[in-house]
């Protein structure tokens, strides 16, 4: 099992020196569990992504990852909090195309689409946190599942 | 044949003329402030310089996600209204498998895969957009 110290981190999103930093940290702890190149691509893009919408949208905020098993698998999470104004029409907020700032409106959408798991929770006033999983190897899907 | 731009170029990247095209390499991790300069720095390039195309090496970015993607596009359409042509060179695999899936396939952008293959496509192919003496000074 890969040691946890280079995995577990808690960082600040308050600048754009910051999303560099994120970056770093997502894709060194992204090799140290093992995820193959592209999918360590997939995983630093999503971060950034996220990290972006926490910076503009939510003022900024922090960065949470920890290694996480189920079973035989094991992956990584990232938690990407906030305390600005929440997401008032999160349907609206994951729709492509849909921006509410100066981007393409890819974001949220895109980013969900580049992990295994994807949970938001925004209240409108009380901030968003955005939680995604990717696994090293998906566990097995229920038989019968999707 | 090859000089730098000094005038205007103020981003972390480096701008190199190559006779009638801008040779722009972008290397590990852009801040978005960085892009945001290059855009402008490659806008002043073109329009003081006249060179009639962009090649924008990649091959040593890492990630690109939305907001570089939109940079890219923007470069390219800029250049397209300055009456230069842009070509992104050298995008990685992973690159293109993540743009895909994040939604992001920029269809305005030209690309080749390595940047001697984007110079050949500025200079050999399509003579009327490369008003024809590219070939002579390049080839």
């Amino acid at each position: 099992m890969p040691s946890s110290t280079a995995v577990e981190a808690s960082l600040p999103i308050q600048s754009e020196m910051d999303l560099a930093w994120v970056r770093q940290h997502v894709r060194q702890a992204a090799a140290q569990l093992g995820f193959g190149l592209v999918a360590q691509t997939k995983l630093v893009t999503a971060a950034s992504e996220l990290a972006r919408n926490t910076l503009v949208h939510g003022g900024g905020g922090r960065m949470e990852s920890a290694a996480v098993t189920r079973g035989q698998a094991h992956g990584l999470r990232l938690v990407f909090s906030d305390e600005g104004p929440g997401i008032a029409d999160l349907d609206r907020a994951l729709t492509d195309g849909y921006t509410s700032g100066g981007g393409l409106g890819m974001g949220l959408g895109g980013a969900r689409r580049l992990v295994h798991e994807f949970a938001v929770d925004s209240t409108p006033g009380s901030g968003t946190k955005v939680t995604v999983v990717c696994w090293v190897t998906p566990p097995p899907r229920p038989y019968g599942g999707l | 044949m090859s000089d730098r731009l000094q005038h205007g170029v103020t981003s972390h990247v480096p701008v190199l003329r190559l006779g009638e095209v801008l040779l722009v390499t972008l290397q590990g991790d852009l801040h978005d402030s960085d892009a945001q300069q290059l855009q402008q720095d490659i806008c002043e390039a073109v329009a003081n310089s006249g060179v009639t195309g962009v090649v924008i090496d990649i091959s040593g970015v890492e990630i690109v996600d939305s907001f570089l993607g939109r940079v890219l596009a923007e470069i390219a359409a800029n250049a397209s209204l300055l009456a230069a042509r842009t070509v992104v060179a050298g995008m990685r695999p992973a690159v293109a498998i993540t743009l895909v899936e994040l939604g992001l396939t920029l269809p305005g952008l030209r690309t080749a895969l390595t940047t001697e293959a984007a110079m050949e496509l500025l200079t050999h192919h399509d003579p009327a957009a490369g008003r024809g003496r590219l070939s002579q000074e390049l080839g």
